[in-house]
């Protein structure tokens, strides 16, 4: 199976409660009325959305997109071990990884590509509150796709989708989120 | 309708919503004011989102007892001259269509949303297309019924402008039949200028410089105007067999037969007006696929993936608007073909109407079933490639 080139692929997945279907929000209003491009946003729907294994999807293209669900992920976001598990088959090969440093240990069968870890629940705490996580994973997520997305648009989506009380915290920690793969990876210039 | 607090439309431009929003949005930009609800998965969103705007437009929201009780409300708002929508899901559908059998008859129109689930039963909370049958057939009784398909959260808005725009145009209920897909799905969609929206409003008799004492509810032209409650037009409106002025003492075959033949043909004798199919790739097809809802999506993503990867010469029909159904521009628009492929969100329904209509068109017709969620590309592809090749 070959890809548009132009498509490009995130799921984000973790646990029902980690934000990983606010993740994708935020990207999706980033992309699609910030930056410009389409983009298509899905979530897991029916009860794994609560609790349990729950995945959230970005679709991004500079052209129309038809289906509207992850063929081949670009890019995965694993916050919980159970959820690579449950849905780390749809990941290219040689695609991109992104994982809670202290949750993940095992890896899909056959991965090859590039691989970054992040202790997601631990930075949050440090900047002040583990409900952060998601704001943590999406500076990194940032970091990894900085050539496709500028940190305006994404700082932008993210002040229209979290209560205003709290984008203080949300900033630094997605701050620390993209500072933290910035200083610990050698394999990304 | 001149809403209280216009300005808290949707504005023009760009937005990112999620397909239920952007149907409430488009029902308040249609003008609609009345807004009558059950909740149920996976159609609460465009109650939710509903419950949130309207008041702030000036509309009404009411939640009701039941699905019954919602579409009742409908009715009574529609003959007091609003415009007025429900959402709801398949065993909510079901509920309903002892209102919408009513509304045909009695030629009242409004707007209902069927987010659509798996059944039979309670079924499953995911995507579905297994009411589209319903949608025809699942009133009693005569009459047709008119049910347009939506793709994309841009057509939630679109689709749902032009619900209200048929409604009014043949004074009938109109049915959008969505799935969970498109309904929940986020994406970028743009508001055009309200200027050039095309809005209908409905005929009243006043307008046409009919007299009440002249006014017949059912009697002038293919559609009759509809007059509003406290407007001075004094109608007895009634859901048995009636004359063109609503008397229904004087029963009789042939009273029978002309109140129902006038009510059947005014929508069947317009498929042409009121149908539409969008096609691709006909040119030099062979084969073909036909699809409607967000199996579109798949559906053209898989047809051009097979006509470039594999060089198969297949083409694409969607049907855009469900019922009625288009059958005599599909069958101008194919001319022969070999073998269609029908791929839905259920066993096999529209296939039956494609089946009939295609019927000296094509060499074979093979569906492509998958319940519950949405095909995949693979799905329809390793069928393709399955038959072909």
């Amino acid at each position: 199976m070959k890809k548009k080139n132009e498509r490009y692929e995130i799921r984000i997945a973790g646990f029902g409660g980690q934000g990983v279907v606010t993740i994708g929000r935020i990207l999706g209003i980033a992309f699609s009325v910030h930056e410009g491009v389409n983009s298509v946003n899905t979530q897991s729907y029916g009860p794994e959305s609560r609790g349990g294994a729950c995945r959230s999807e970005v679709v991004v293209s500079s052209g129309v997109i038809h289906y509207p669900y992850v063929r081949e992920a670009d890019l995965f976001v694993a916050l919980s071990q159970l959820a690579l598990d449950q849905y780390g088959a749809s990941l290219q090969p040689d695609g991109t990884l992104l994982v809670d440093a202290d949750s993940v240990e095992t890896f899909p069968e056959g991965f090859r590509g590039d691989l970054f870890m992040i202790p997601t629940m631990a930075i949050a705490g440090e900047v002040g509150n583990i409900k952060f996580q998601n704001s943590v994973a999406l500076g990194a997520l940032y970091w990894i796709i900085q050539d496709k997305i500028s940190e305006e648009s994404i700082k932008k989506a993210l002040a229209e989708s979290v209560p205003r009380a709290t984008l203080e915290g949300n900033y630094a920690a997605f701050e620390q989120g993209k500072l933290f793969l910035q200083k610990n990876t050698a394999n990304k210039e | 309708m001149d809403f209280m607090h216009k300005e808290n439309l949707i504005q023009a431009g760009v937005h990112y919503l999620q397909g239920s929003q952007a149907c409430a949005e488009g029902a308040l930009t249609a003008g609609c004011s009345v807004y009558a609800g059950y909740p149920i998965t996976p159609a609460t969103e465009v109650m939710e989102h509903a419950a949130w705007r309207f008041p702030q437009v000036g509309a009404r929201l009411i939640q009701m007892e039941d699905e019954i009780a919602s579409a009742s409300v409908l009715l009574g708002a529609s003959l007091a001259g609003a415009k007025a929508v429900t959402a709801t899901s398949s065993p909510g559908f079901s509920l309903m269509q002892e209102v919408i059998s009513y509304a045909i008859m009695a030629e009242i129109p409004f707007v209902i949303v069927d987010v659509q689930r798996p059944g039979p039963g309670q079924g499953y909370i995911t995507a579905s297309q297994e009411d589209v049958m319903q949608a025809r057939w699942g009133h009693h009784g005569e009459g047709s019924a008119i049910a347009l398909a939506p793709s994309s959260v841009q057509e939630m808005f679109d689709f749902t402008i032009e619900a209200f725009n048929l409604a009014e145009t043949w004074r009938t209920p109109v049915l959008l039949m969505t799935e969970e897909t498109v309904a929940h799905m986020r994406e970028r969609f743009t508001v055009p200028p309200r200027e050039s929206l095309r809005i209908l409003e409905r005929k009243k008799p006043q307008d046409l410089g009919i007299a009440p004492q002249d006014y017949l509810p059912w009697g002038h032209d293919t559609v009759s105007p509809l007059a509003a409650w406290g407007e001075g037009y004094a109608f007895n409106c009634v859901g048995l067999v009636h004359l063109e002025d609503g008397n229904v003492t004087k029963y009789g075959t042939e009273m029978h037969h002309h109140c129902i033949k006038r009510i059947k043909d005014k929508i069947d004798g317009h498929v042409e007006d009121i149908a539409r199919l969008e096609t691709f790739f006909l040119d030099d097809c062979e084969h073909l696929v036909i699809c409607y809802g967000s199996v579109f999506r798949t559906a053209i993503e898989a047809v051009r993936e097979a006509r470039e990867a594999a060089g198969l010469k297949i083409g694409l029909v969607r049907m855009v608007t469900l019922w009625p159904f288009a059958e005599k521009k599909l069958r101008q628009c194919i001319g022969k073909t070999g073998t269609v492929f029908v791929p839905e969100m259920n066993m096999g329904m529209m296939l039956h109407p494609i089946t009939e209509a295609l019927r000296d068109c094509c060499d074979r017709i093979i569906p492509i079933p998958e319940l519950g969620k949405l095909h995949t590309p693979e799905l329809i592809l390793s069928t393709l490639y399955k038959e072909l090749q």
